[in-house]
This record gives C-alpha cells, structure tokens and sequence, in this order.
C-alpha cells in the first residue's frame, strides 16, 4: 500500500470548550472510521472525551505551540508529504467533506464556533517560546537551589546596584524582547568601560533587572544607542573622578504612551517608567561593560542619579520649543537625549513678572555652576519649571528669546575670574584677564522644561567638567 | 515545585590573561616613552622623570592624548608600542 496516500488526520480538542463537548459524538465516529490514522490531542484533561480511549495528552501544549493552533477543535488533515488542510470550530460540511464522511456529526448543529486554545491564554505565549524555542536566547542560564532565595541570589551574584533587583527569569526576557522587531542576537555596540560586544538580549535582561515594563524596552534600546555615540563619551564619563552621569530626558509621544510624569514632582520618585528606564543602562554598563563603583568607576562621591535619573519634558505649551525640537527633531518624533550632568541646584524666584527679569535672576543662578569663578568649565540644563515658563510666555518672549536674554547675562568682563581674583586661588587662566567670557560655550546650555504647575521655582543641571569634544555632551536619539 | 531559572546579565566573559612583557635588564639604551594624559601639570612631572630616564642612559620619547577623558586612539597606542621598550603613563592631576 502506498502510504503517501493515506489520509491522516489530527484534530484538537480541549474539555473546557463547549464546542469540544459538544462534537463528542463525531470524534467518535472519526476514531470508529480511522483508527490509527487519527489522533486527538488534548490541551487540559488527559481523560477527555471519555467515550475515546485512543487519545494524546497535549498539556504541554507542545504539539498545539507547534502547529500553530489557535482555535479549538482544529481539524487537521494531511497525507504522506504534510498538512493539506485544516478547519477550526465546528463547521460540519466542511469536516464532511475533509473527512470524507458524510454522515459525520449528523445529529449536530450545523456550525458552532470554537474556543480560544489554551496556546492562547494571556501570559501563555511567553511560557511557550520559553519551552519550546530552545535556541533564540543565548545567555548563560543559572539554576537556583531549591533554598536559594532569588532576589538575594542576584545581590550575592553582584548584579545590583545596590536596591533589589527583578530576577531575570527567560519568560520576563522573552516579554521585553517581543516589543522591539530586533533579533535577540544583534549587537547593538560596545558596551564601556570594558568594550564588550552587546545583543539585543543583554539590553532586555539588564531591562528586566531593572524593573522595566515591555513597553518601555524600545526607549531603553534608544537610551544604550544614545549613551554608545561617540560625541556622549560613555567610557570617560564612567571612569570620571566627577560627579558626573547619564541625565536621561524624553520627548514625544512615547511618553505619553508609556505613562511618564512630567507633572509633579518629574524629577523624583514614583514614576516607574522614568525611574527603571535610567536605571536600566546603568545596570547594562555595570553588568555587561564592568563599570563598578570602585573599580573602573572612580567617582570621588558620585551622585544620586547614578542609580537613575530620567525624566519626561512638559510638551503642554505648543509656543516653547520642546528640547527635541531644538535638537531638529518634530513634536511627533519621540527622543531620549542624554546628557552627563548631575543636580540638581534650585533657583527660587517669587518676585520676577517679566521674562527680562527672570533671565538675570536664573542667569545670576547659572554663574555658580562649577565655580563661579570658573567659566566655559562645563554645560548644563536650565529645568525651567511650567510657572517660570508662564512669566516668560506672559512677556511674549520665546524660548529662543529668553535663551539669549540669558547669554547676554552671562557674558561679564573676566578680570574678577582670573585665579587669585576675589582672594581664591581657583579661577580662569591669567591669559583670559582682559577678555569677555561666556559662562557656558556656544551649545552649552540646554533648556528643557518639566514640573508642576504651581511653583516658581527652577533648576540646573550641571555637567561634566570634560565638556565638549574634550569628553562628552548632550546626544538625541530617535527612539 | 520547579527551582528558579534565571538568564545571566553580565558580559559571561572570562578577562584575558595577557602575558607581561619581560623587564626591562637595563634602561641603559633603552627606549622608553611618556605619555602624557593632558591633565593639568602633567608636562611638569614627566619632565622631571625624562631627566631621571636620561642619566640613567635611556632614550626618552614623549606622546600625548588628546583628552584625558578619552581613551587613547588606536593609531596612538600603535606608535608607541613599535617606537619604545617601555613606557611610562602620567595618570593623575
């Protein structure tokens, strides 16, 4: 007999499906006419349909993962060389006519639609890509003993920056990864201090580390991306005795999207998003570049934002140019720029009703960044919170206008600068005596705004003392 | 119930063992280089060393990094590994 022509059929079924029960009769009449040519798989009750003894145990759901099934019953039916047809639900001329057996399911319905199967069960697919995809995660997988506790195995294991971290279990790594179309393997750069080569992967598990929902991984991908250009200088900025780290800040729609704050209290806790976001390229370069605190990191005290700093800019005034704008980019590009600075320093001013008044306030503020004896030593963000915006909006000033309203109270003669100057040593080069400076170099104040709407109250951000091309500054990336 | 399986976070790399360059028998002719990291003072305390290299009997080259605060380009790094035996590093402020 020439098996290639036999038919073979499948079908699968699973007992919490009405329609499963209901088409016990023409299973059996199915299982009467073919025997050993059919084969039932079942998803949850091994002892389901009773009245069949011939049955397979799918509760694995390896076979159901495997071809695909997303409805039950599927009928499937195939020869020698494969599959050539299946249908779902109850239908019953079409099962006639895939079967070939006329009189199947007589006394039944014509059409009942089916269940979702069990492949399909929130949370499931993950289970399954986990089980079945042995070869789409790379990294090394670590066993726990049954008396290990998994959060304290990931401090004891050196992988946390001090706060308990999630575990990174493969389900938890499979979700972060499903939100980005790049293949796990992928490298995405070089990771400092120690130039290691980084997948798609390690990003997603060092995002699990850190708390990220999936659907903040494609601004976490953009945040390594961003900290990887060369003009960002990630390496130094981990080796630095300074201050100073990544400043992440978002714009556009994603932000929304992914429910960041950039109302009360934006620069602080309680926002999951903004918090595990940051946190998460810090962890990247800690495990996967080995940038730890005392060892290539030589911070002389570091600062706060090295476990995270991330915010969101307040978009809601369409007349002030957002800082992804002033970086090129549109209100519907979504951004994450960084920015290696360290904060913040408060500027109080109740009293100031116009915006010529508010920039010499800020810009007296902004003197003090560094030294304020020292000028051109590093760049900075001015976080200029929504009231502030409103006295300056109010004189009918741009932002444009305000930025140079700023420069021009930040351009002084440098006599009292110069080293010894005012009796402190600390100070400007002798060779600067006789000439105008500028507190910050051309580009090297960078205006974003965030916050609450009742404060009058704004904040610097200062930056990295090896500013510019000699060490790093602020980088945009399309997320 | 199943024990906790978790993926490895870190890099899974094992640091090179790099072989050290046998010392130097004498620094008499030897060439030994200064590379200075462009922090402040640098220049000073290298000029200081090259005297001591130079009445010891060796031959002094000096380089320097563009920024300290970056590491040393490759082409750098090359150079002085074809041009000196040695090489001395002036690290701090």
């Amino acid at each position: 007999m020439n098996q290639s022509n036999t038919k073979k059929f499948v079908v699968v079924v699973k007992r919490d499906c009405p329609t499963c029960e209901l088409i016990e009769p023409a299973l059996k009449q199915l299982t009467d006419q073919y025997k050993n040519d059919l084969i039932i798989y079942v998803q949850d009750d091994p002892s389901f349909p009773e009245s069949i003894e011939q049955k397979a145990d799918d509760t694995s759901l390896e076979f159901s993962y495997t071809h695909n099934i997303e409805i039950v019953p599927t009928l499937i039916c195939s020869n020698g060389d494969g599959e050539v047809a299946r249908t779902f639900g109850w239908d019953k001329s079409e099962w006639q006519r895939l079967t070939g057996i006329d009189s199947l399911g007589e006394s039944l319905t014509d059409f009942k639609p089916g269940c979702g199967s069990k492949t399909q069960d929130p949370g499931m697919e993950e289970q399954l890509i986990a089980r079945f995809e042995k070869n789409l995660l790379s990294s090394r997988s670590i066993e726990l003993a049954e008396s290990e506790d998994e959060m304290e195995s990931c401090f004891d294991r050196g992988w946390s920056d001090g706060l308990p971290v999630i575990p990174p279990t493969a389900i938890r790594v499979i979700r972060m990864l499903k939100q980005t179309s790049r293949s796990p393997d992928e490298i995405i750069g070089k990771i400092p201090p120690n130039k290691v080569s980084c997948t798609v992967e390690k990003v997603a598990i060092n995002a699990v580390l850190a708390g990220c929902k999936p659907e903040y991984f494609p601004v976490v991908l953009a945040s390594v991306e961003a900290a990887l250009q060369d003009e960002f200088c990630m390496h130094g900025l981990l080796c630095t005795t300074y201050f100073s780290s990544p400043v992440m800040i978002v714009n556009g729609p994603i932000t929304k999207e992914i429910g960041m704050n950039s109302g009360i209290n934006a620069l602080g806790q309680g926002n999951r998003a903004s918090a595990t976001i940051g946190r998460a390229l810090q962890l990247l370069i800690r495990n996967v570049g080995g940038g730890i605190p005392g060892g290539i990191d030589r911070a002389t005290m570091g600062n706060p934002g090295k476990y995270t700093f991330c915010f969101a800019e307040d978009e809601s005034d369409d007349g002030w140019a957002t800082l992804a704008q002033d970086r090129g980019f549109t209100r519907l590009d979504s951004i994450i720029s960084l920015f290696p600075g360290e904060g913040l320093q408060p500027i109080v001013d109740q009293k100031s009703r116009t915006a010529a008044s508010l920039a010499k306030s800020i810009a007296k503020s902004l003197q003090t960044v560094v030294n304020a004896k020292l000028y051109g030593a590093a760049d900075a963000i001015l976080v200029v919170s929504p009231e502030h915006r409103r006295v300056i909006r109010e004189s009918g000033w741009t932002k444009e206008n305000f930025r140079e309203a700023l420069s021009e109270n930040l351009t002084i003669p440098a006599s009292d600068l110069i080293i010894g100057a005012q009796g402190i040593s600390e100070g400007m080069p002798e060779v600067f005596k006789d000439q105008v400076v500028n507190k910050f170099r051309d580009d090297g104040l960078h205006i974003a705004s965030t916050g609450a709407k009742a404060g009058m109250f704004s904040a610097i951000i200062s930056g990295w003392v090896a500013r510019g091309e000699k060490g790093g500054q602020l980088v945009s990336q399309k997320i | 119930m199943q024990n906790t399986v978790m993926l490895d976070p870190t890099a899974e790399l094992k640091p090179t063992e790099r072989q050290v360059l046998p010392r130097l028998d004498t620094l008499s002719g030897a060439t030994v280089g200064l590379l200075d990291i462009s922090k402040p003072r640098g220049k000073e305390f290298l000029d200081e060393i090259e005297q001591h290299l130079i009445s010891l009997g060796a031959n002094v080259k000096r380089y320097m990094k563009p920024t300290f605060a970056r590491v040393a380009p490759q082409e750098l790094n090359q150079k002085i590994s074809v041009e000196c035996d040695a090489v001395i590093e002036g690290l701090a402020d």
